[in-house]
């Protein structure tokens, strides 16, 4: 908790019209957006990075957040991607030595409005129960009627196309230009540690804008392709099917996260949708059909791969499984090395289990380069 | 993999006596592992010499076997079973130690018993202290540099070689024992032979101290397919240089970023993939530099520990129950969360609260003993607390201790100056949060208080300072000034009534509580899920807090419901018996159709477990979390007879709200607490006591101690264990004794007794239920008066009495029960000197030895004795078919060892931690002979 006494109250309206109470926290201001959850108990400032959460209000479960302060090399992207933050205990001061700065003048410098002594666990039990669904914070205006009558302008995310809005706007490199390995990454809204890992295990990196043309991608005559994650609802982005269905003809290595994974799915026939509440921590557990080892990962989607539709798809073999839910994590397009994945390996934050995949990544295009 | 099936019957090594750095938690422990084995259809043998456990009762395991931990014990075990494998990691070092030596003498292959969770080489790679290092090194993880010596010379020289501050760490011993600091030259003759004679191979680790750097400790489980899960990361309030053990822990990390955590997982486990054949639940310590994130490895602990049971405790993730599992061959994926039970046990969990533990410590018991925390754990027990916040868990914990806190903070005692408090930081001692939070109080700064207490992290001291602006706002107003919206903020702070009273200096506990409760800030009560609600979950386990929003998850059953209460943190005097009787009790009041409430904070104990009572609050055993638990319950009743003088004491209370004590009525037991009605009625019926009378000063104490006659026995009233109990014989002993009591504990009656010198002394457990009286067990005492009895050595039944005698004491044990109207269970203690029978005390409880004599006669007492508290049953209803041939010896067991320099010496306050039971055909038996020999010696003057 800040100082209770200089806080300004702040008030949050759920569009199933419920109404909660709470303390100002961060940028003061009215904003808007579909309410979800984290469980994640470490790396908040990456969470707030992730570009797949733009257009989200986060709930943080874990009870105090900002005790460590930010820090510029923990970050996704170069600004903040929530549309807000809802927390119990939302703290000024911090301890660690190397950060710096605090959460609150950082969320201040990004215009984030917060807002904290909510019970969480309560508003994250009504999402867990009622669903995802928007929601509207204000610190300035505690007009409840007047914050519902805003909120209700706000379009859902069901159908939001948002993979180009947050994408790069200029393609640029990343990694030694004479590595032995180029991958051409399609950015809808990338993190920067999916980049990091692949640069790390020897490739030179481009990352394209979300609408960038084939044509445009082989120039960089790449050895693979990378689909990456991002925000919004996946079927309501058909150009980045077809670029996908463009890259499968190539025959070259193709990996596919989160996003990433669901326009994989749909390149090959099979059916997105949107989920009740998601699944978004550091806590969930997979197994890996292929080796029976289970790996513990870093997941943020509100969208799935409809496992009837997949069981259809004779082409198509499910790599990996959610343990919690039975949901599809991972598959594989037989005959092609070509695969994805609906959590993230690159983590940050999270656990690192899965970053073998980026090395069976690497492996394939090497296999394949010979 | 599923299941190994050619496992069909398994041993399961306990850890013996409680004693400091080993404790309840391993009885927590060994019971999960039972429970969890027989669900699968295995035989479960058990052996453990310590009767107070849960584990040894008959309905835990298929044969138990109460013996000393030895290979001969383990030999006779498996000659007269057939055994396939037995479980060794879940009696603590006590147990590992145990396997390995009968490893080494070739007892598993002879018995062709595998070793199932943990194999040898791991635990001596996990154990020895240098192959340890050495391991870590092959690795590539960081360590503190360091030699490992084997002669004081090699010590010496090694220690130049490294420099000061240093570490002398001996190997394969127990909490830390015979390990410490050295700050410079002067001390290392003596801290290096300390090691050296504590460690059993004399051998001992010289190393770089990291004074400083903060503390992690990870909970992990591992599965046989190299499947690994952490399930919690705790971090440790003071850095590195206090035992764990000794250590304030929270949970989950507060000050850890993703990055450095993530490293700390990483190295974790590719340690304990790295650790060889090992299935089951492991701890791993890390020291992390503040300035750099770099991080050492500090150890690995093979098997569940102290740190586990916390854990489970703090996650509701059962530890030891799917270790068990994991050593059986099952995979992590192939099991269900016990607590979602949808969902997988390979996963971690996630908090959506925050758990402070603080330790017990019980230095008053050890006149002399160094009391600065260090590598060697001190404590007896702990404390955990459950908040929303850092603030409230921490001023939960507070609330929890039992040492008169009401938060976190000395109210109505005089304050030390700034620069006194400054310098006691400077050295960890039991009371060092207390004095930092005056010393922020004080105006001291959070820089300036980090850097005296070698690095305390400055979050935790930004908190506590919150705690502080809270207290001087509060303070500013009175109970009727005091603005709503400022107590709301108050109470999810965790400052309890009380505590907000004193600071205002005003109002009552129970007028603060009317205000609020109008006002409509009540506790909410929430539940621990594993998963911070992502899932639902349906497991009864609960803990307060306050939300604006009023949610709470605990809804009220419409059934009949009975709470019990425990007795909180362990401590010398009060320790694992009364968990043992709460387990038993909340069972009995099940079968009785009623459903059992649990309110306890001791992570250690197994009445905690999530499935034992019907519903679970972890609170603190104080009246104001109690209170809004009954108001919200609505129980028919409470029992206090089950939880030791901690639960006993909250009766008067609860009575004057009008809650029914279930069993014996308040007022009964008001009369055997009290002495001077307790002996009016003694009078009455006739029975002998020792002269005594009260006094309130030296002055009168010297009057009555003279009418009594010396010798006399000094001691304060409503205390536990025989705190502060002196046996003087003349004035000027007399008045020592009445000032140093009256020092500790202004305001206190002080009791005074003509002593019974060279006397004999007995006790007697019974039963009444109104109309019959039973007697349980009647012990003599080895030892003559003068030595506490939970110190004295006990032979059931007595061996040295007179059949008179044991008559007349049953007799007026009868009297005492009839007059009392005891309702439940009741222990009366006896002198007996030249043939006269003298009634010392009664206590209308559960007692320290009722789990002895249940054990020992094999008949279920305390189930029997709830049932009878809770009416509707009658003592003719059950059947007594007493099964001990020969005797059974109740044996005390010390922790001096951890006290190095404290006088050994016995007396009537009582200073053993735990207990073994050992049976003998007869008093011929070499062991009860030697024991009967040594009878007078260790009589304190």
């Amino acid at each position: 908790m800040a100082n209770s006494n200089s806080q300004h109250s702040a008030i949050l309206v759920l569009a199933d019209g419920s109404v909660h109470h709470g303390k100002s926290f961060g940028f003061i201001g009215t904003t808007t957006g579909e309410i979800c959850f984290n469980t994640g108990m470490t790396g908040y400032q990456e969470v707030f990075t992730d570009p797949s959460y733009y257009g989200q209000v986060l709930i943080m479960n874990n009870v105090h957040i900002g005790n460590y302060g930010v820090k510029d090399t923990d970050i996704e992207s170069s600004t903040v991607k929530i549309r807000g933050l809802i927390g119990r205990n939302l703290e000024e001061l911090y301890s660690r030595k190397t950060a710096n700065g605090a959460l609150d003048t950082y969320l201040k410098t990004n215009k984030i409005v917060a807002i904290e002594c909510i019970d969480t666990r309560a508003l994250v039990e009504h999402v867990r129960k009622n669903g995802a669904m928007n929601c509207i914070i204000s610190s300035e205006l505690l007009d409840v009627e007047e914050l519902k009558k805003q909120l209700a302008a706000v379009p859902s995310m069901d159908g939001l196309e948002l993979g180009s809005v947050v994408s790069t706007v200029h393609a640029y490199e990343a990694g030694n230009p004479d590595a032995e390995i180029r991958i051409a990454v399609m950015d809808y809204g990338i993190k920067k540690h999916i980049i990091d890992c692949m640069v790390e295990r020897g490739a030179y990196v481009k990352i394209y804008p979300a609408k960038t043309s084939l044509a445009e991608l082989k120039q960089f005559n790449p050895d693979g392709y990378f689909i990456s994650n991002g925000p919004g609802d996946p079927a309501a982005m058909p150009y980045a099917v077809e670029t996908v269905k463009g890259i499968l003809n190539e025959e070259k290595p193709l990996f596919g996260i989160c996003l990433g994974h669901q326009l994989l799915a749909l390149a090959n026939g099979v059916i997105t949708f949107k989920m009740h509440h998601g699944h978004r921590g550091l806590n969930h557990p997979v197994k890996n059909l292929i080796t029976g080892r289970c790996e513990i990962t870093t997941q943020n989607h509100g969208f799935g791969i409809d496992p009837a539709s997949v069981k259809k798809a004779e082409h198509i073999e499910v790599t990996h499984v959610n343990l919690n839910d039975d949901s599809i994590e991972g598959i594989r397009i037989k005959g092609k090395s070509a695969f994805s994945v609906q959590y993230h390996p690159e983590s940050t934050p999270g656990p690192h289990d899965s970053r073998y995949l980026f090395d069976e990544f690497i492996a394939f295009i090497r296999t394949e380069k010979k | 993999m599923p299941r190994d099936q050619s496992i069909k019957s398994v041993l399961i090594i306990g850890s013996g006596p409680i004693i400091i750095g080993q404790a309840c938690e391993f009885d927590y422990a060994g019971t999960q592992a039972a429970r969890s084995l027989r669900e699968e259809g295995i035989k479960v043998y058990l052996i453990n010499s310590n009767p107070a456990t849960i584990m040894t009762d008959p309905m835990m395991a298929d044969k138990v076997y109460l013996l000393p931990l030895t290979a001969e014990s383990i030999e006779q075990i498996l000659e007269e079973n057939q055994i396939d494998a037995v479980l060794p990691t879940m009696g603590g070092q006590t147990a590992l130690n145990l396997a390995k030596e009968a490893e080494d003498l070739g007892i598993w292959e002879k018995y062709n018993v595998r070793l199932i969770g943990v194999d040898i080489k791991a635990i001596d790679k996990a154990e020895d202290r240098e192959k340890f290092r050495q391991w870590m090194i092959q690795m590539g993880v960081p360590v503190a540099t360091a030699k490992t010596a084997n002669s004081y010379l090699e010590g010496k020289e090694f220690a130049q070689e490294i420099g000061f501050p240093l570490v002398i760490r001996p190997s394969f011993t127990l909490g830390g024992t015979g390990g410490g600091f050295v700050h410079g030259k002067e001390d290392l003759d003596e801290a290096l032979n300390r090691g050296l004679q504590a460690s059993p191979i004399h051998e001992v680790l010289v190393e770089k101290a990291v004074l400083g750097w903060k503390e992690f400790e990870l909970e992990l489980l591992r599965d046989s397919n190299d499947n690994v899960v952490i399930i919690c990361a705790v971090e440790n309030f003071d850095p590195m240089g206090v035992h764990t053990g000794d250590s304030i822990t929270v949970a989950p990390a507060m000050t850890l970023s993703d990055t450095a955590y993530q490293l700390m997982r990483n190295t974790a486990i590719r340690m304990m993939r790295d650790l060889g054949n090992f299935a089951g639940g492991c701890n791993v310590q890390f020291a992390l530099n503040p300035d750099t994130e770099e991080i050492i490895a500090i150890e690995i602990n093979p098997r569940v520990s102290r740190s586990s049971a916390l854990a489970s405790k703090a996650t509701g993730y059962p530890i030891a129950k799917i270790a068990a599992k994991l050593a059986i061959g099952y995979f992590l994926d192939e099991l269900k969360n016990q607590i979602t039970k949808t969902t997988s046990a390979y996963f971690e969990p996630a908090l959506d609260y925050v758990i402070v533990k603080i330790p017990r410590w019980n230095f008053d018991k050890f006149k002399g003993a160094d009391d600065t925390l260090g590598l060697q754990m001190k404590s007896v027990g702990e404390v955990m607390a459950i908040g929303r916040s850092f603030t409230e868990a921490v001023q939960k914990a507070c609330q929890s201790l039992e040492n008169n806190a009401v938060g976190l903070g000395y109210y109505g005692k005089s304050l030390m100056h700034a620069e006194e408090l400054l310098e006691y930081i400077k050295i960890p001692k039991w009371d060092r949060i207390f004095r930092i939070k005056d010393a922020l109080m004080a105006g001291i700064s959070v820089g300036t208080i980090s850097k005296a207490t070698n690095g305390i992290d400055r979050w935790f001291l930004y908190e506590i300072q919150k705690i502080c602006t809270m207290e001087k706002e509060l303070s500013k107003y009175k109970l009727e000034s005091l603005p709503m919206d400022l107590l709301q903020d108050a109470k999810r702070m965790g400052f309890s009534d009380e505590q907000i009273c004193r600071i205002m200096n005003d109002g009552t506990e129970d007028s603060l509580y009317e205000k609020r409760k109008a006002a409509g800030i009540k506790r909410v009560f929430k539940m621990v899920d594993t998963c911070a609600a992502e899932f639902e979950a349906k497991t009864p386990y609960f803990y307060s807090t306050f939300e604006s929003s009023g949610v709470s998850e605990s809804k009220v059953s419409d059934r009949k419901k009975i709470i019990v209460l425990g007795s909180g943190p362990n401590r010398i005097g009060q320790g694992i018996e009364f968990d043992y009787c709460c387990v038993h009790g909340l069972l009995a009041i099940k079968e009785a159709g009623y459903e059992a409430i649990m309110v306890n904070c001791n992570p250690e104990t197994v009445s905690t477990d999530f499935d034992i009572a019907d519903k679970l609050y972890f609170e603190p055993v104080y009246w104001e979390h109690l209170w809004e638990i009954v108001e919200h319950e609505k129980p028919e009743g409470v029992i206090v007879q089950l939880g030791g003088q901690t639960a006993l004491k909250l009766a008067e209370r609860l009575h004057n709200k009008g809650i029914k004590i279930i069993g014996t009525s308040f007022d009964s037991m008001d009369i055997a607490e009290d002495r001077g009605r307790f002996s009016d009625m003694l009078k009455e019926l006739n029975i002998p006591y020792p002269n005594y009378g009260t006094a309130h000063s030296v002055d009168e104490a010297i009057e009555v101690a003279n009418r009594v006659l010396y010798p006399v026995l000094v001691r304060p009233s409503y205390v536990l264990g025989g705190q502060r109990m002196r046996i003087v014989i003349n004035d000027e002993d007399v008045e020592k004794a009445v000032v140093s009591l009256l020092k500790h504990l202004p305001g206190n009656k002080i009791l005074i007794d003509h002593f019974l010198d060279r006397c004999q002394e007995a006790e007697i457990d019974a039963i009444f239920d109104g109309d019959t009286f039973h007697v349980m067990g009647v012990m003599e005492h080895i030892e003559p008066a003068g030595i506490h009895s939970g110190d004295s050595n006990a032979v059931l039944p007595a061996f040295n009495l007179t059949p008179l005698i044991v008559t007349t004491m049953e007799h007026y044990a009868e009297k005492i029960a009839r007059a009392l109207n005891i309702k439940g269970l009741i222990n009366i203690q006896f002198a007996i000197k030249d043939g006269k029978v003298y009634v010392i005390e009664a206590n209308p409880r559960a007692s320290r030895t009722t789990p002895f004599i249940a054990k020992a006669y094999q008949i279920p007492y305390l189930n029997i004795a709830t049932k009878i508290m809770i009416g509707g049953h009658k003592l003719t209803d059950f059947k007594y078919e007493k099964k001990l041939k020969g005797f059974a010896i109740k044996e005390p067991v010390f922790s001096f060892n951890k006290f190095p320099g404290v006088n050994k010496e016995l007396g009537p306050e009582m200073k053993s931690t735990g207990e073994a039971i050992r049976f003998i055909k007869d008093l011929r038996d070499p062991y009860f002979r030697q024991l009967y020999k040594d009878r007078s010696m260790y009589l304190s003057k």
